[in-house]
């Protein structure tokens, strides 16, 4: 057997983890994807100088997941699998920039978080695209960019208004997170908070999928209680964030009361998260073992009839804007990837279900609150601006119902078991749908049950590649509208 | 047409009234008051649990500039010698007064925490364009910052906006610990600022670094080369804690 089958949450020893030729190993995920199977890591890990490669497949439709690995030993190369699998090209140029193991045929072998000028100079110069020809420009954009957002670089080519190739470098944001899990392996409460700030906005996602592999690996099944406390504030988390997307994808339009409604409707939301946490974004709620914040009869009571209003208050919201034909305008057929493309790349979240890719984690790979009350999937098929709008206000009212279904049929009993010390050499894998799709965690521990490798996936990593397909042959001054309606994290991609 | 009428009345007027006034929910973790006297050290060790070292002991104290207001040490400490209130004003103009140590009451702190030259008023009392940069933030900071300005906070009803080009800019905001990756871009960016400006450090990570102090992938040299003139401590620093240590500094 070349692959070792789990499910989400299961952490296996390393040793049972099927090791491979990488020749054999990259055939195999070639077939496997062929056959209809994602691909949802693929990563180094260096010990005593020998770098393994583990690769981890899924199948939605049996919600099982396939892990197997290669060492490179002395070899410092292998064959790219880039050419025949388009998901894997970002995965094969992290590799080679974190170990140094060169993808031979890689089409596009450029630095992944790096080659920014005057940073060091012994790093790979980040050579962009270029096109030439009579009217053919090229526009950069960043990093900083003009609003108050985080920064990444565009680089346009233009051929007059229209966009004929969008190249994103990022890294701007690196911050070396996945070495500091390392180095600060002994200090669990550090390693909560640094999850919460991989991606600010997807504070409840990255914590839970970090908390949830750390009970993995110690054979810790968290409580009724607080799994369903956690997918509240996961579901809490959803809606706001979609909400604010609604509302800056009113603004880039020029639609100013969709652009203050949803912004209102937000707030409302946050607080509420406030309310049961102290913090607006869910920091400081989860920790390993459960939660830290209960929710009592009477907050619970208050977050239902706050989800009621919220339900009728964003129906008509949504309403009206998607009634408004200056809007419609703007967000119909504009930045379209069709599902071919976005199973091609490897998209997930809204984004690809607005494409009609029916990928979702919490259908698919459910765990914690989900068990208990089913997700159904929910996709859209012109995978235009309209679709990603729309998709965010249906994923609203479905986030509505699930809170309503967990706070509903609460559980009583306790939020917090203690954590036992973690299993040596093992492995744990953990998935979770964050409001921009698969969030995936995989955790490796030392023979002092310390972790040694941590591994993050934000779903932006797959992401940002569909906008810059997405833009293709639009005009340029659709494309903030275009980027609004993929709202991806360039922290969660720089790391 | 119906609808639309319908929805504005559903929204009615959102703007909080009273920024100066308004108090925050009392779950939120706000200044902390230290009571050393109530320490009976030892058994559970706040030093040790906090995740960026922002507390002291011998004596006792809390670095608002590294806190991220998570609240462990106050659940870890069963006797009750650090308790965070709501109080949410905890900007100061001073690194050092960041520094909240034993028997620091909020109302002690508030008074002399933000201070500013007299000619800050004339200057940007009116209208005060800040131009904000990300280095390294995650963007909580950039959200908080970004509603500063939205239909809750209304802080433009103020003359205080964020604009696009530096050029407009009376001022900086930092989010962020500064990775080395951005840190050529931020001092661009500073520079391309007309003088005199503002250097304004938002959140744990601006401040002190937070939770990456310590990664081998920032470059803060920046901060050696220039003075900062305000603090806004949080992980991240809630809204109203910004606009009222912006309108204080500028003495409206």
């Amino acid at each position: 057997m070349n692959w070792l089958e789990i499910k989400n949450l299961q952490s296996v020893s390393l040793k049972d983890i099927p090791r491979v030729h990488v020749d054999d190993l990259t055939g195999e995920i070639a077939g496997g994807l062929r056959s209809g199977k994602r691909l949802v890591q693929f990563f180094g890990n260096e010990e005593k100088d020998i770098v393994t490669l583990y690769v981890i497949l899924a199948d939605d439709n049996s919600s099982k997941l396939f892990v197997s690995s290669s060492n490179f030993d002395g070899n410092k190369s292998y064959r790219s699998i880039t050419p025949l699998v388009s998901s894997a090209h970002l995965f094969e140029r992290e590799l080679y920039e974190q170990f140094g193991i060169k993808p031979e045929g890689h089409p596009w072998l450029k630095p992944v978080r790096k080659g920014i000028p005057g940073i060091n100079s012994r790093e790979e110069k980040y050579e962009f695209f270029g096109m030439s020809g009579q009217d053919v420009h090229e526009v950069g954009v960043g990093p900083i960019h003009a609003g108050v957002i985080e920064p990444g670089h565009f680089r346009f080519s233009c051929h007059g208004e229209k966009i004929y190739q969008l190249e994103i470098k990022l890294g701007f944001q690196h911050r070396g997170i996945e070495e500091l899990f390392v180095r600060n392996n002994a200090r669990q409460t550090y390693l909560l908070k640094l999850a919460e700030s991989v991606a600010g906005d997807s504070v409840i996602g990255h914590s839970g999928a970090f908390a949830s592999a750390v009970e993995s690996l110690s054979n810790l099944d968290i409580t009724r209680r607080a799994k369903q406390i956690r997918t509240s504030a996961l579901e809490l988390e959803r809606i706001a964030v979609h909400l604010g997307d609604l509302s800056a994808l009113s603004t880039d339009v020029g639609y100013l009361t969709g652009s203050s409604v949803f912004g209102a409707l937000r707030t409302k939301i946050i607080n509420t998260t406030m309310a049961l946490c102290g913090n607006r974004f869910g920091r400081g709620l989860i920790t390993a073992g459960g939660i830290n914040f209960d929710i009592s009869t009477a907050l619970a009571g208050k977050i239902i009839s706050t989800m009621d209003r919220l339900n009728d208050e964003t129906t008509l919201a949504a309403e009206v804007l998607f009634s408004s034909a200056s809007v419609l305008e703007r967000f119909e057929k504009t930045g379209i990837v069709s599902k071919e493309t976005a199973r091609e790349i490897g998209m997930v979240g809204p984004a690809a279900r607005a494409s009609g890719l029916a990928v979702d984690v919490r259908s698919d790979h459910p765990s914690g609150g989900y068990e208990f009350f089913p997700v159904h999937k929910l996709t859209l098929n012109s995978g235009d601006v309209f679709a990603r709008a729309y998709i965010r206000f249906i994923e609203v009212q479905q986030s509505i119902k699930i809170i309503k279904e967990q706070l509903e049929n609460f559980t009583a009993g306790e939020i917090k078991k203690d954590v036992k010390q973690l299993d040596a050499e093992k492995f744990a894998v953990s998935l979770c749908e964050g409001w921009r799709g698969e969030i995936a965690y995989v955790l490796i521990t030392g023979k002092d049950g310390k972790l040694s490798r941590v591994k993050i996936k934000d779903p932006s990593f797959h992401n940002w590649f569909a906008l810059s397909l997405a833009v293709r042959n639009e005009g340029i001054s659709d494309f903030p509208l275009c980027n609004k309606s993929f709202n991806l994290s360039y922290s969660g991609f720089d790391l | 047409m119906l609808d639309l009428i319908k929805l504005r009345k559903q929204h009615g007027y959102q703007a909080i009234p009273d920024v100066r006034g308004t108090e925050l929910l009392s779950t939120h973790r706000g200044f902390p008051v230290i009571d050393e006297s109530k320490c009976e050290g030892g058994y559970v060790n706040c030093k040790d649990i906090c995740p960026t070292g922002a507390i002291e002991i011998n004596p006792l104290s809390v670095d608002l500039g590294r806190c991220i207001f998570c609240g462990e040490c106050e659940k870890a400490c069963t006797t009750g010698a650090i308790k965070f209130t709501s109080e949410h004003k905890t900007a100061s103009s001073k690194r050092q007064l960041l520094n909240i140590t034993s028997g620091k009451s909020f109302k002690e702190y508030e008074q002399a925490a933000i201070d500013s030259a007299k000619e800050i008023k004339k200057m940007f009392g009116h209208s005060l364009k800040l131009r904000q940069v990300s280095a390294g933030g995650c963007n909580g900071c950039e959200m908080e910052l970004g509603a500063c300005s939205n239909v809750n906070f209304d802080m433009g009803r103020f003359g205080i906006d964020f604009v696009a080009s530096p050029r407009h800019a009376d001022g900086i905001v930092i989010t962020g610990p500064i990775s080395k990756n951005m840190a050529p871009a931020l001092k661009d960016a500073y520079r391309s600022i007309g003088t005199p400006k503002l250097v304004i450090a938002f959140g744990a990570c601006s401040i002190s670094g937070g939770i990456f102090a310590g990664s081998l992938e920032l470059n803060r040299e920046f901060l050696d080369e220039v003075k900062v003139d305000l603090f806004i401590p949080g992980c991240p620093p809630h809204p109203l804690t910004f606009i009222n240590a912006v309108l204080k500094f500028i003495k409206k």
